[in-house]
Parts: C-alpha cells; structure tokens; sequence
C-alpha cells in the first residue's frame, strides 16, 4: 500500500499544521486572492469573462479551496465546480484554461508558504507535505468535475439534435417521406437507416421517398450509406425513391465513381412524391376534373 | 423440418427457426420439388422468425428463387426483420432478383397484383 507524506506525521501533528496553514491562507485572503487575479489575466486565461467577473469567481473559489483544506472535504467543492462550470461552459471556457487558474491558485498559495516559512526549512517541509496532497487532489476535483459537466453537456445536445433530425412522414397510405438536413455522419446514416426501417414496418409502407435537398455535402461513405439504406428498405418490401440531388451532388458522385445505378431518383420531392403515388396506384386530379368525370 | 403449405397456386414455406446449413439445403430440395408437383405459380418464403441470414442461407434463397423462376414460378421473400436487413446490407449479401414484401399479406398483394398486370 502507497503511503502519502501527510499520512507519515503524527495526526495531531497534521491537524495541527492544516490548522495553521488555514489560518494563514484566511489573514492573507485579500493579498493572495488579488494577485491569483493577476497571474490569471496576466496568463491571458479565462478571455471571455470580465475582470469583475473572474474576481467574483476566484473570490468564491478562493473561499471554498481554503474550505476544502480546512474540513479535508471534497463534497463542497465538488457542488462549486459543478455550478462554475455549468456557468462558464455556455461562454466557451475550455478545460485548459480552468486546469490552468487551479494550478495558478496552488503555486501562488505555494508561494506564500515558502515566503513564511523560508527561515524554517523543517517546517516548511512539512508545511508542504500537509499542503501539496490536499492541494492536487482539489485541483483534480476542480478540473474532473468541469470535464464530466461538460461531456454531460456535450451528449445532451448531440441527444436533442439527433432526436430532431431524423423524422419519418406519412403522406399517403403505404407512402413515407423522409426528409434528411444537414451533416450525415456515420452514426446519423445508420440511426436514419434504423428509423426508416422501423417506420416501414409500423407504417406498412410499400414506397418512400427520401429528400436529400438539404444534404450540403457528400462522401463515398455518406453515398455507400445511402445504397445500404435503399437496399435494406427494399429486403422488407419498401421501393425507394431517392429525390433532391443537387447538381454539385451529382457530380461528386460521378467523380467519386459511387454506383448509384440501383436506384430510383428523381428531380425534385413534388417529382418523386409523384412517381410514388403513381405506383401506388393513386391518381390526383383536381377537383372540378373529377367532378367531370363523375 | 420447414412446413410448406399449398394455398391456391401459391407455396407458402414458413421458416420457423434458425437453420443449420443441412436444413437448408434440404429446405431447398423440398421446395423445389414441391414446385415441380404441385405446378405452383409463385413461392412465398417468410423468414419472420429468423434473427440472422448468413451468406449461405442468402445464397440459397437467392438460388431458390433463379430455379423456381426456371420452372415458370415467382419468389416473394417476407417478413425480414429490420435489424436482420440492417445486418445484410452492412455485410454486404444482396438479395437481386427476389422480390420482397413486408410480411405474408403484403407478400399476397403483391402476387395479386403482379398477376393483374399479366
């Protein structure tokens, strides 16, 4: 088993130095607090908030490190970083810049120490070994607890954006439409794939037609995604038309060499709507011509 | 081992489980044989229950359908499940030249439909 420095001091002795070192960090709080500030606008750090800002932060910080050291806590500290983070991500602060102010905090604090204790060399050792270990493990629950709010953020939009993207249509009976926006990743290709798929089944569709018109782009691997789809679609029963390529699309698939030659497409989505109907066996006329005929 | 049931001029094989590699081959001796006495228009193959189709039993469906298509009779494959369609494509087994329908009652229509345009 690893053994820190601190758990080799007698504990009273080690209470009694956290004690002191507390003590310390509170007399010397407006002192230490500013010139934390400094070192962080100096390292061009935390660019967008304003200095008043990042003074009401890293006073509040400030205060719930000296806490953390004082009560050997992390519960308190790890609420804080959960809300400051939560804050400051919306405004673009990157992790290095909030890893970068803890490490500030603890090398200014760091050098408070060796500034008291600089005639005591013994002391100071020891002084550090109470500090140094407390002081990592907070700049490691500072820095975690913004990473692990920001994934969370991270995958709850990719989640929002997913579930919006990919709607199956009933316009007729047996007939989907498809719509697809935007970038068409791997992942998306294949939750649009399972989608449609399922949606063929529920809806007993026999056509779909899929709207590509709002695809800016595509690769070899978004077209050979596109293939699979339409062949998956047609081993349960459904024909695909495939509608809206633009002329720039069109080219890089020729370019590409992408065999699209399986497929059905036409022009636009009224066309392909069309065509489907048609075999479907629907027939749409206006109104005063039906009348007619009746 | 498959049931292959006679309704009208249709065969109606429902694969109920997983098959062996032997099942399916002596599937298809079955079927074909059935096609040659019971003078069969069209053979319907549901694989509902089938969780995978592996690249023999595609081929062999696919082989199934060209030789009931040299006796003069159509293939309708139905009930592929989509995860199992998902599967196929990304392995990259093709299925040309047999048609497909959702189930045994789109699988139906679509005879009936193809012999209404005869």
């Amino acid at each position: 088993m690893q053994q820190t420095h601190r758990d080799l001091l007698p504990i009273d002795a080690a209470v009694e130095l956290r004690r002191e070192l507390v003590a310390h960090l509170r007399e010397n709080r407006t002192g230490l607090r500013e010139e934390w500030v400094l070192r962080i606008t100096g390292a061009q750090l935390l660019r967008a908030m304003t200095n008043e800002e990042i003074f009401a932060e890293a006073t509040s910080v400030y205060d719930n490190y000296v806490e953390a050291l004082e009560t050997d806590t992390l519960e308190a500290l790890q609420a804080y970083a959960r809300s400051l983070s939560e804050r400051i991500i919306p405004r673009g602060v990157e992790t290095d810049e909030v890893v970068g102010i803890v490490l500030l905090l603890r090398d200014v604090l760091a050098r408070s120490l060796f500034g008291k204790y600089q005639n005591n060399p013994s002391k100071l050792n020891r002084v550090l070994d109470a500090y140094e270990p407390a002081a990592n493990r907070i700049a490691n629950t500072v820095a975690v607890g913004f990473v692990q709010e920001r994934e969370r953020v991270i995958s709850q939009q990719q989640e929002a954006i997913r579930e919006l993207s990919t709607p199956v249509l009933q316009v007729r009976e047996r007939l989907l439409i498809l719509p697809i926006i935007g970038v068409v990743d791997p992942h998306r290709a294949r939750q649009l794939t399972e989608q449609l798929l399922r949606g063929i089944r529920t809806n007993r569709a026999r056509v779909v037609v899929i709207d590509i018109t709002g695809v800016a782009a595509m690769d070899a691997a978004v077209a050979n995604h596109l293939v699979q789809t339409v062949e998956a679609s047609r081993l349960l029963g459904a024909d695909v038309i495939v509608t809206g390529l633009s002329p720039e699309i069109a080219q890089t698939l020729v370019n590409i060499g992408v065999d699209l030659g399986k497929m059905k497409t036409m022009g636009d989505l009224q066309g392909g709507i069309e065509v489907a109907e048609l075999s479907l066996g629907y027939k749409v006329v206006p109104a005063t011509q039906a009348e007619a005929a009746v | 081992m498959v049931p292959i049931l006679k309704q009208g001029h249709v065969l109606i094989a429902t694969i109920m489980a997983a098959l062996s590699d032997e099942d399916m081959r002596q599937f298809r001796e079955a079927l074909l044989d059935r096609v040659v006495t019971s003078r069969a228009s069209a053979v319907i193959i549901d694989v509902m229950a089938m969780d995978v189709l592996d690249s023999f039993a595609t081929r062999t469906l696919r082989e199934i359908a060209y030789m009931t298509k040299l006796r003069g009779a159509k293939t309708v494959l139905v009930g592929v499940q989509p995860e199992v369609a998902l599967t196929m494509v990304q392995l990259g087994l093709h299925l040309e030249g047999v048609a497909t329908a959702l189930d045994l009652e789109e699988g139906l229509a679509y005879l009936d439909r193809v012999n209404r345009r005869r």
